[in-house]
């Protein structure tokens, strides 16, 4: 299970990539440059505050899966 | 009949545990009634956020439709999860009690004061900040409010009884919806429509203020959490719980699995079962508004007790399995029940009545533009099944007959509601209380599954975090996609399009439901201070 968890790491990181990619390029930028100022605030708050919560944390998740953080024996 | 005893001990034994039920039950009430007004609190203004932005953003004005903008989203993606920092750090440094009262505190007056914020024609632009920073308040003290109530009364529960006693705290959000739905519902039906829209809509804030008084007379009441009192006896209590909790890798992992393995799928499944279902119904479906309501009002009744029973299964069987199976039900069952719901109301294969009253036609308004006349036609129309179609559409007419506008002299619909016979109307019920039955199994017992993740000095903390990210983030997010994702589908000519929205509720969680199988332990964690 340990060495499955590990790969899974990587799907994480790349899952990670995924998001930034819609959160940047489907929902946040497009909605800053709406004309509609309830489009506009909340694609600033998508760029700003959403994506980089989301981004990495589930990074972060990724990379420690990967190094073993969650292997059996540690949690 | 009074019971009997083979010895000293035994009774005394009795008499303990019996005065420990007694508290438990006391401790119980106090953290669920606090909690529950908090919802009801942060629920009125959503439900309401139509008659408040006649009142406080006009539509036309740009500066109070950006503070309504603000007021919208920024209450629950940032300011929660804020409060959930600034209020479970207090928690885990000067005490549970203290802090949860003043989160309740800080709820109910702002509730109450919104209800009393003149409106923006009395005094302009003040109106609209006066509501935003009330609203951010109301945001910030919710965000703290949960983790504490939660820890207060895991610490007080029994190891194996932990599930049950918090799955309480559990059926507050729900019960705070219902509650105001139905006094919303009560408010309108005692009143006028031109009482309500004048000053009724306050009403549902002034009552907050009562239960908010009750409430905290109970709390104030209640003994600090015997844990939490103890450690902080022996000086155990973190000094800086924020940088313990987010700058030690040991505890950060298990927030980041909190979070990805069990929360956010727990937040996209509540969103889509207690709120997508209801825009779902209104704004897809077009159902008559009112009777969404009543609809949903009635599911979230019957489902409530069900967080009680998921709560307790979990003590028997672990929190992890209930919690996954949850997760793996609504991923299948989301879009078979969404496409009955959607097809249990096809206009399209429906017959009009043949009694001579399938179709009337009546003037609704009729209002002159120089010496134009612009004619609302209100038809309703009667079908076999006893569908009921209301529909609200314009005729602009010039001095020289009806504007031809691409090619019609009647312009598109304005407002299309439909009433739906009985029978539909239990379908739908039973398809809204099936995905509340979902709601519970993954709601249930996560109280108990997030306290046991993490140690005393900064459980409060700690917890609170992934809740409201898992929550108001992910959980937010689901009306803006699925809106996005259900009119990309409709753009492109999907002939399922009024299903594209589930994809979002259904990938999250699909990804929860793999990260929590795998890394999660099946077996309840016991909190480090049982064993002492």
């Amino acid at each position: 299970m340990d060495s499955v968890k590990k790969i899974l790491g990587i799907v994480w990181l790349l899952l990670a990539l995924v998001v930034a990619y819609y959160g940047l390029t489907v929902f946040g930028i497009p909605k800053v440059m709406s004309d509609k100022q309830e489009d506009n605030v909340f694609g600033w708050i998508i760029l700003v505050i959403l994506v980089p919560i989301i981004v990495g944390g589930l990074a972060i998740f990724g990379w420690y899966s990967f190094k073993g953080e969650y292997s059996d024996d540690k949690i | 009949m009074s019971k009997k005893f083979k010895t000293q001990h035994e009774h005394d034994a009795y008499v303990a545990e019996k005065k420990k039920n007694k508290t438990i039950w006391g401790v119980i009430m106090a953290s669920s009634l606090g909690t529950l007004i908090e919802w009801y609190d942060f629920y009125i203004f959503g439900s309401l956020a139509v008659v408040l932005a006649t009142k406080f953003f006009p539509a036309d004005n740009p500066t109070a439709a950006f503070l309504s903008t603000l007021a919208t989203f920024a209450a629950g993606f940032v300011v929660r999860p804020f409060g959930a920092l600034f209020f479970g750090r207090l928690g885990d440094i000067i005490g549970r009690k203290y802090t949860f009262l003043v989160t309740l505190l800080i709820m109910g007056f702002s509730t109450f004061l919104i209800g009393c914020v003149p409106s923006f024609e009395t005094i302009g632009y003040f109106a609209p900040v006066l509501v935003l920073i009330l609203r951010l308040l109301q945001g910030l003290a919710l965000g703290g409010e949960y983790g504490g109530a939660a820890t207060y009364v895991a610490e007080y529960s029994q190891p194996h009884r932990r599930g049950y006693w918090t799955s309480w705290i559990q059926t507050t959000a729900t019960a705070g919806l219902f509650i105001s739905l139905i006094v919303i519902l009560v408010t309108k039906t005692s009143l006028t429509p031109e009482e309500f829209d004048s000053w009724g809509w306050r009403i549902p804030f002034w009552i907050s203020i009562l239960m908010v008084g009750v409430s905290y007379v109970i709390r104030r009441n209640m003994k600090e959490s015997p844990l939490f009192a103890q450690a902080k006896r022996e000086g155990k209590t973190s000094t800086n719980p924020l940088k313990e909790s987010f700058g030690n890798k040991l505890n950060f992992k298990f927030v980041l699995l909190a979070l990805f393995g069990a929360v956010m799928g727990q937040g996209v499944i509540w969103y889509t079962g207690q709120f997508y279902a209801m825009s779902f119904m209104q704004k897809v479906m077009n159902i008559d508004s009112a009777q969404v309501d009543s609809m949903m009002a009635l599911a979230l009744f019957l489902g409530t007790p069900l967080f009680i029973l998921f709560g307790w299964l979990s003590d028997k069987v672990g929190r992890k399995p209930i919690m996954m199976i949850g997760m793996l039900l609504a991923i299948i069952a989301y879009r078979p029940i969404y496409k009955t719901m959607y097809t249990s109301v096809k206009m399209e294969e429906k017959v009009l009545a043949k009694n001579g009253l399938e179709e009337k036609r009546t003037v609704k308004a009729h209002d002159k533009i120089a010496t134009d006349s612009v004619i609302t036609f209100h038809t309703e129309k009667i079908f076999t099944d006893g569908t009921l179609l209301k529909r609200d559409s314009i005729v602009h007419w010039a001095a020289a007959g009806p504007v031809i506008t691409n090619g019609k002299a009647e312009a598109p619909l304005v407002r299309e509601s439909i009433t739906v016979n009985p029978d539909t109307r239990w379908l739908l019920i039973f398809l809204v209380f099936v995905q509340v039955l979902f709601v519970t199994m993954v709601y249930g017992p996560i109280a108990a599954f997030l306290v046991e993740m993490f140690p005393i000095r900064i459980r409060y903390t700690s917890m609170s975090l992934p809740y409201h990210i898992g929550n108001g983030i992910f959980g937010g997010l689901l009306p803006a996609v699925a809106t996005y994702l259900v009119t990309s589908g409709k753009d492109a000519g999907h002939p399922e399009w009024y299903l594209q929205g589930l994809w979002y509720p259904i990938i999250v969680a699909a990804v929860c439901l793999v990260i929590g199988t795998l890394y999660l332990k099946t077996k309840n964690k016991s909190l480090a201070e049982d064993q002492q």
